[in-house]
């Protein structure tokens, strides 16, 4: 069985929380305990229906409010699959939340209120969605309990967003239509859609090819790590551990590790206590090598014939987490792989219009939630492949030096 | 052409490693917090695969509430001496002794809360500046909110609204003197992923866990063991029953369910069947609807 974590995206009046609540009911994968709580709260509030979103919906605030404030992460099994549910907030204070739910996701699903159509949140949600390389896009029509199931309308929606998902870098979009509320096309299929031919949420879900999600063609290997036992049985051993960012290692091959230029053999591989003679991300190993050199955190392991770029000015798609404006004169720490560095902007080259999703080239203030392209130098070379081409070695974070806060992440172009 | 996916407690294993080995490069004296529950159990079990064959270059942390099942603190020290670990204890009943905290009073007293105090003041006492806990998002709908690497105050404290953005698998866990870290290296394990992974990986556990016969009282619709911390109210009758434990918290609180559950395999059955959640016995969690998240507030778990 395979792990797939999708994120949900969409306004607060969108339902997301009624979705996935639905989701869960449906397969089952609520508990008779939490379906209790929630029909007592329901009922308190004097409502006609079980509050499904009260089942994802957490923190005190948010059950106050009826928002959901932060991530929110939710597990459920079916025969088929193992899934992560990261339930990201809708509302545009909150931008950073969605960004880091959606970072580690196979899947986004977009929602779209029927009766709203396209509107400048779905744009906002499906360029992030975009941006972070979200293999797959599922745009989930929902509420079409309250326009009579009419295809036209979900027709007209498809129609509006694949016009501006032609902007879009996402290789994968589906199109479901569905009521959260009343379970159509959730988990069961509809009968009151009988004019669509697709799959229901779960079993795109279910089905859905998550395969080549990961880079298994430019062997990355970034060292966090090196153990060294110093005991009797073990005196000599020393294994560098990390985790397989991308491509296949396999005991006995040339490797060569940057950023010293040294070429080596790989002697051993473990996975845990146990020996393995292949390595796949994103399995997380040790290698033994059959020179004695130096080599440290921060490291990376390739191939002679596949090397990541090497500089220390580099482009850098970012999105602004932090409530304070960037300081553009400001220095930074800058995480990426297991290397950390020190970094300074050099040049604002555009911000993202989200309203339009075009590139404004004059107004160069950024401000939270701002998607804004830039060009950095770091006190030391960044070895980095584009984001497009590997998500780990891709993708980096900015740290406030005085704060310590997470201000901003960054996709490297 | 070679299928290059992994299984999903694979993913959840290598995930979970890479968490443990970033915590030991990136502070100076982490630890692993330590309760002789399945949960910590896995998380140990996951440290000593992420530093094979070194032993595992950190202590663990146990906060002994003094009201602990006694099949736990066996369990404990037969497994520390079995993986040659240090082992560091901090006594509620010390706390109590030296008036840093109080006793509850009254038949539903419990040390639960208490062990807050002893916590922050062990962290602070062997200047731990990261504790790995078990803790996973499934179990509690506050901890569903936590991030990886969750950030306290110079107080111990958490403050849900202030969580630092975390993203595809950079922690940062930079952080001013006195300030610590708690990291969930297990957060997103279910109940059954733990289970199989016991089974798979042949893991030993207490055997509180499996069928035996205990004598209990039921209370609040729970089914609690007797024991010396706990008043029998007049109204209350003590019975012979064949119970088992889903969640090992103290004697005080933890409610058994009635199985006879006796092998791992049996107890996946059971969990995968059951209708109620894993900590739905746990009279902690019931005390109010955001039990967990002020606790944590105060520096909890």
């Amino acid at each position: 069985m395979e792990l797939l974590r999708f994120t949900t995206a969409g306004s607060v009046d969108d339902g997301k929380s009624t979705l996935i609540g639905r989701l869960l009911y449906d397969s089952k994968s609520i508990f008779i305990d939490q379906l209790e709580a929630i029909t007592k709260i329901s009922n308190r509030k004097g409502l006609d229906h079980i509050d499904l979103s009260l089942l994802t919906d957490g923190l005190k605030d948010e059950r106050e409010q009826g928002i959901t404030i932060d991530v929110a992460y939710r597990y459920f099994a079916t025969p088929k699959r193992k899934f992560i549910i990261a339930d990201t907030p809708g509302h545009i204070q909150y931008t950073r939340n969605m960004v880091t739910g959606a970072s580690t996701a196979n899947v986004a699903l977009i929602l779209i209120d029927a009766r709203k159509g396209v509107i400048e949140q779905t744009y906002r949600h499906s360029f992030i969605a975009s941006l972070l390389q979200i293999p797959h896009l599922i745009v989930c029509v929902n509420k079409m309990d309250l326009v009579n199931f009419d295809e036209k309308v979900f027709n007209d929606i498809v129609s509006v967003y694949e016009n501006f998902a032609s902007k879009l870098d996402v290789k994968d979009i589906r199109f479901i239509p569905i009521s959260a509320l009343q379970g159509d096309n959730v988990v069961n299929r509809s009968e009151n859609t009988n004019w669509y031919q697709g799959s229901t949420l779960m079993h795109t879900l279910e089905n859905m090819h998550i395969g080549s999600d990961q880079n298994h063609i430019d062997p990355r290997f970034s060292v966090q790590t090196i153990i060294r036992p110093h005991t009797t049985s073990y005196h000599d051993f020393r294994s560098y551990a990390g985790r397989i960012d991308g491509g296949v290692f396999r005991k006995g091959e040339e490797v060569l590790v940057l950023p010293s230029g040294l070429k080596n053999t790989i002697k051993s591989i473990f996975y845990g206590n146990t020996e393995i003679t292949e390595a796949f991300p994103p399995m997380s190993v040790s290698m033994t090598l059959t020179d004695e050199i130096d080599i440290s955190r921060g490291d990376i392991i390739v191939k002679q014939n596949n090397q990541p770029e090497v500089s220390q000015d580099v482009e850098v798609m970012f999105c602004w987490l932090n409530e304070n404006p960037l300081n553009f004169s400001g220095k930074y720490f800058l995480k990426h792989t297991t290397n950390g560095v020190r970094a300074v902007f050099k040049e604002i080259v555009y911000k993202i219009d989200m309203k339009t999703i075009s590139r404004n080239e004059t107004d160069k203030a950024i401000f939270t939630n701002d998607i804004f392209r830039a060009k950095i130098r770091t006190t030391k070379p960044l070895l980095f492949d584009p984001y497009r081409k590997n998500r780990n070695t891709g993708s980096l974070i900015l740290v406030d030096e005085v704060t310590n806060e997470t201000l901003a992440a960054g996709m490297i172009v | 052409m070679n299928n290059y996916l992994l299984k999903h407690l694979k993913e959840l294993e290598s995930e979970s490693i890479y968490i443990i080995r970033e915590v030991f490069a990136q502070f100076d004296n982490p630890a692993i917090l330590f309760s002789g529950g399945k949960d910590s159990i896995v998380l140990t079990h996951l440290a000593i695969k992420a530093f094979w064959p070194a032993k595992i270059p950190f202590p663990l942390v146990h906060i002994d509430t003094g009201h602990n099942f006694p099949e736990t603190i066996t369990y404990r020290d037969w497994l520390i001496n079995q993986i040659g670990a240090k082992l560091i204890v901090g006594y509620v009943q010390n706390s109590i002794d030296t008036g840093r905290t109080k006793e509850e009073t009254g038949s539903n007293a419990s040390r639960n809360t208490l062990q807050t105090i002893t916590l922050l003041d062990t962290i602070s006492e062997h200047q731990l500046d990261a504790c790995m806990g078990g803790a996973r998002r499934d179990e509690e709908k506050a901890r569903a909110k936590e991030r990886v690497f969750s950030h306290r105050d110079e107080f111990g404290q958490w403050n849900p609204k202030n969580q630092r953005p975390e993203l595809w698998n950079l922690f940062n866990g930079k952080k001013l003197v006195g300030e610590h870290f708690r990291v969930f290296p297990i957060s997103n394990w279910t109940e059954m992923d733990i289970w199989q992974y016991i089974l798979a990986e042949k893991i030993e556990i207490p055997s509180l866990y499996f069928s035996h016969k205990r004598e209990v009282i039921h209370r609040n619709g729970s089914i609690l063991a007797t024991s010396p911390y706990i008043t029998v109210r007049n109204d209350e009758t003590v019975t012979q029953k064949t119970v088992r434990y889903r969640t090992c918290g103290d004697m005080t609180i933890t409610g058994a369910i009635e199985s006879t559950a006796s092998t791992v395999e049996e107890i996946i059955n059971e969990v995968a069947a059951s209708r109620i959640t894993e900590r739905g016995s746990r009279e902690d969690d019931k005390r109010s609807e955001t039990s967990m998240e002020d606790r944590k507030k105060q520096g909890y778990f």
